[in-house]
């Protein structure tokens, strides 16, 4: 089956949603997801938007882009971060005129509250920055775009899978999906493409992310030789909910919840004596790590307390209901009268497919872009991130730069015809491969078991800090797991909806994947934001104030080190840098 | 295993390019209290069977991916825990949907009733520079219909739905017509009533409240069907009558 459209969308979250709709201004846009729509990731964001409104305290662009900058730790590109935050404002009025059902002050204006590392004046005290629908706002946001996508005639094409991107020369002409309900590989032709595919959280043992964040897309272009950017930063979010990693949204803290360890102590007051529980999610994460690793968690177990009891019980029912669900469904706790056992939850991929503020996808450290391929979202790497998000900053930057990669996509029919492509061997060859190397495989492996042992790999040496003789060993591991993987036999033989063979390729990304990110984190040898090297605890700013790029190095596949690097200067306007403290 | 922890999990299995009919199959797996049955189906999945088939993602109640019958009602695997369950747990296809192979149904005729009510905001004029005002006291009015993640379980279990699935728009599209009726920014929602008001929509549903007991979200679907009839008696806009 071939497929023909001006502009194609992979991934169907609020990144993929945005840049659709932006796209459909200017001609006929498909969105492909392997997902029903609403099924996406962004579904489960929880605690809101970032933009100074100012509704419920005074605040400003300039803090905003302040604190962003400071919160990535220095590494975030400072120009686009300031396109972000001055287009804040904007986006999030443009979403509540779609009809985005926001909470409301008393006055009827955008509700909203504190969040960790949002500042006013520069650093001096929280400020209610993030605009919020309760603890569901992504659920709010994604079912608003999608009711406005089908309003604009978008075509949507759930549960494809995508197994390739078609590429010829520097330009790309679409890709390749299977249809998952029929088995049958399709080609879409488009003159622009854009990734939105979402995070890869799933290479943990302990994620908030879907099952089905598998981190596609990177993974097929690490293949087609195209560098992924900054893989070493991985937030991990500190308060998931113990044992599953669920997440318990930082507005939480923000509603006035406290941190406290075994011995009963608000512990945060001791590694941000300003802002206390309000810090940035990774200072967070490294203080719940460190209490626990010198035997003050909870119980002599492995976990802290996250304690709302102080919050009144109309404000928990209100602002923070899906949390308290969660609580009650998945531990047996009711928070307003007992505090919640969490740990660190691997959340959020800083780095991926580097782009610039236009959503087009480089293809090297110079900045070169190809054609006709786009990214947006947590799939992407601007950077606005830096180092480490702050929390609310990822909605606002799905929305900001998907409809900026939806212009810039949707203009590029003024400049190329659609190629329709053949349904040719040439064009389907490649994912009619993968879908057939997997078949071809035997053995006794399953592709359970080597992604349970990645995610404990990973988990054990990659995860909250990091140092080299773990990270030595995690690459050791990936190597055994990428043999493993070789001899994974597949039972299910047939084409229809078949998630056996799908889990399989997905596996084989998650591995690609992690190998990036530990690689990545073994050869920058300095402490920043979410990359804690117990072996280099400071921050390098002299070696490596710079963005990391990382190919699969060509003909070098499935053999020790075999990713290459090189690097791109942090773009500084106008922010200069500072020792990073709350 | 421990004696306790042990599932049975009975599974209605079908693949249709490959069956003629369903057949039923039993799976033994160990899972904590606080387990998910997903956790169960995917360990199944991992360690005995490759080739079963279900839906998932989020797995803690928000994107609606695994909705299935469980011991014969509607809900989702994902937020339904073992010690909630009895020995033996039932897992069948959600009803009322074509099944494509095991446990996963096809979802297009659903998705394309809502899709019939105009879901979307409409606008009285172009908007104001700053966000339109909504007092908290308006925005409660939709907050129950807002919380839907279009799961399908409500939709699934209603007979009515069952019994005329070409024709009645169903519990959730109504929901999602109200979620725009009672809100206080829509300017179609008089166009919206109308339209949910004519043959295929609320005066089809007969209160009879399945739809309210499997909602996994808790939204008193059956009451927001009952706030729109009431809106559109007054509006005069009346059941339709039998020919002759």
């Amino acid at each position: 089956m071939l497929h023909r459209f001006d502009t194609l969308v992979i991934g169907s979250g609020l990144a993929g949603l945005s840049a659709a709709i932006e796209a459909s201004r200017h001609g006929s846009v498909a969105v492909i997801a392997k997902l029903y729509p609403t099924r996406c990731h962004s579904s489960a964001a929880q605690g809101g938007i970032a933009a100074a409104l100012g509704n419920e305290d005074p605040d400003s662009p300039e803090w905003h882009v302040y604190d962003t900058i400071k919160g990535s730790d220095y590494l975030a590109d400072q120009d686009a971060v300031r396109t972000m935050c001055e287009a804040a404002v904007k986006t999030v009025i443009g979403l509540e005129h779609m009809g985005v059902p926001f909470s409301r002050t008393p006055g009827g204006k955008i509700a909203q509250r504190r969040f960790g590392g949002h500042t006013k004046e520069f650093g001096a005290a929280p400020v209610r920055r993030a605009c919020y629908c309760a603890d569901r706002t992504g659920l709010a946001i994604v079912t608003t775009l999608y009711e406005q996508s089908q309003r604009r005639g978008i075509k949507f094409f759930p549960e494809f899978h995508v197994l390739d991107i078609m590429m010829e020369g520097d330009r790309c002409l679409g890709a390749a999906a299977m249809e998952i309900r029929t088995g049958e590989i399709c080609a879409f032709s488009a003159c622009a493409t854009i990734l939105a595919t979402g995070g890869y959280g799933r290479v943990f043992r302990t994620t908030s992310n879907a099952i089905q964040s598998t981190g596609d897309l990177p993974g097929i272009l690490l293949e087609k030789g195209l560098p992924l950017e900054d893989m070493e930063f991985f937030q991990f979010h500190p308060t998931g909910l113990y044992g599953l990693g669920i997440l318990v949204t930082e507005g939480a803290r923000g509603e006035g919840g406290v941190l406290v360890n075994g011995k009963g102590e608000r512990f945060m007051e001791r590694y941000a004596p300003h802002i206390k529980d309000l810090a940035p999610r990774d200072m967070v994460s490294r203080a719940i790590t460190t209490e626990i690793r010198e035997g003050r968690g909870v119980g002599e177990r492995d976990f802290v307390y996250l304690d709302l009891r102080a919050i009144p019980e109309k404000t928990l029912s209100e602002r923070l209901p899906e949390i308290m669900n969660f609580c009650r469904i998945y531990m047996g706790v009711d928070p307003s009268v007992a505090p919640i056992p969490v740990v660190p939850t691997a959340h959020y991929a800083m780095g991926g497919i580097p782009t610039d503020q236009g959503g087009r996808v480089m293809k090297n450290e110079a900045g070169e872009t190809t054609l006709g391929l786009f990214a947006a979202g947590e799939c992407a790497c601007v950077s606005v991130h830096g180092a480490n998000r702050l929390g609310c900053n990822s909605l606002l930057d799905t929305v900001v730069f998907g409809r900026r990669a939806g212009e810039a996509a949707g203009k590029m029919k003024d400049i190329f015809m659609v190629e329709a492509a053949a349904e040719s061997e040439e064009v389907l060859g490649p994912a009619k491969n993968t879908v057939s190397e997997i078949l071809r495989r035997r053995g006794d492996e399953k592709t359970g078991a080597v992604r349970k042992d990645l995610q404990e790999l990973m988990m054990g040496r990659c995860s909250v800090f990091r140092n080299e003789a773990g990270l030595k060993a995690a690459l050791e591991g990936i190597k055994e797991l990428k043999e493993r993987a070789k001899h994974i036999a597949i039972t299910d033989r047939g084409k229809r909806f078949n998630t056996e063979v799908l889990e399989a390729i997905e596996l084989g990304r998650l591995i690609d994947l992690a190998e990036v990110i530990v690689s990545s984190a073994v050869q920058r040898k300095e402490s920043r934001g979410a990359h804690s090297r117990e072996d280099y605890p400071e921050r390098d700013d002299k070696n490596w104030l710079k963005h990391t790029f990382a190919f699969k190095k060509a003909g070098a596949f499935k053999t020790e080190g075999n990713i290459e690097f090189s690097y791109r200067p942090v773009s500084i306007a106008g922010f200069p840098l500072r020792k990073r403290e709350y | 295993m421990e004696k306790d922890r042990v599932k049975k999990f009975r599974i209605k299995r079908w693949d249709p390019e490959r069956a003629s009919k369903p057949r039923w199959e039993e799976f033994t797996v160990s899972l904590d209290p606080f387990e998910r049955l997903l956790d169960g189906l995917i360990r199944i999945k991992d360690n005995l069977d490759g080739s079963l088939t279900f839906r998932s993602s989020c797995a803690h109640g928000m994107c609606g991916s695994c909705a299935m019958k469980i011991n014969g009602k509607n809900a989702l695997a994902c937020q339904t825990l073992a010690k909630n369950t009895p020995e033996v747990v039932v897992l069948e296809p959600l009803p009322a949907f074509p099944v494509i192979k095991d446990l996963v149904v096809d979802m297009d005729p659903f998705f394309e009733k809502i899709g019939r009510i105009m879901p979307w905001l409409l606008e009285d004029g172009p908007p104001p520079e700053r966000e339109r005002t909504q007092s908290p006291e308006e925005m409660k009015k939709i907050l129950d219909a807002i919380k839907c993640i279009m799961c399908g379980c409500c939709t699934s279990a209603c007979p009515v739905y069952r019994a005329g699935k070409d024709l009645y728009l169903g519990p959730a599209s109504l929901v999602k017509a109200a979620r725009f009726i009672f809100d206080s920014r829509d300017a179609g929602w008089e166009e919206r009533l109308e339209m949910v008001s004519g043959k295929n929509g609320i005066w089809r549903c007969h209160s009879i409240y399945n739809c309210y007991e499997v909602c996994p979200r808790s939204i008193d679907v059956t009451g927001i069907i009952s706030r729109l009839k009431r809106m559109s008696v007054k509006k005069m806009l009346l059941p339709p009558r039998r020919p002759g």
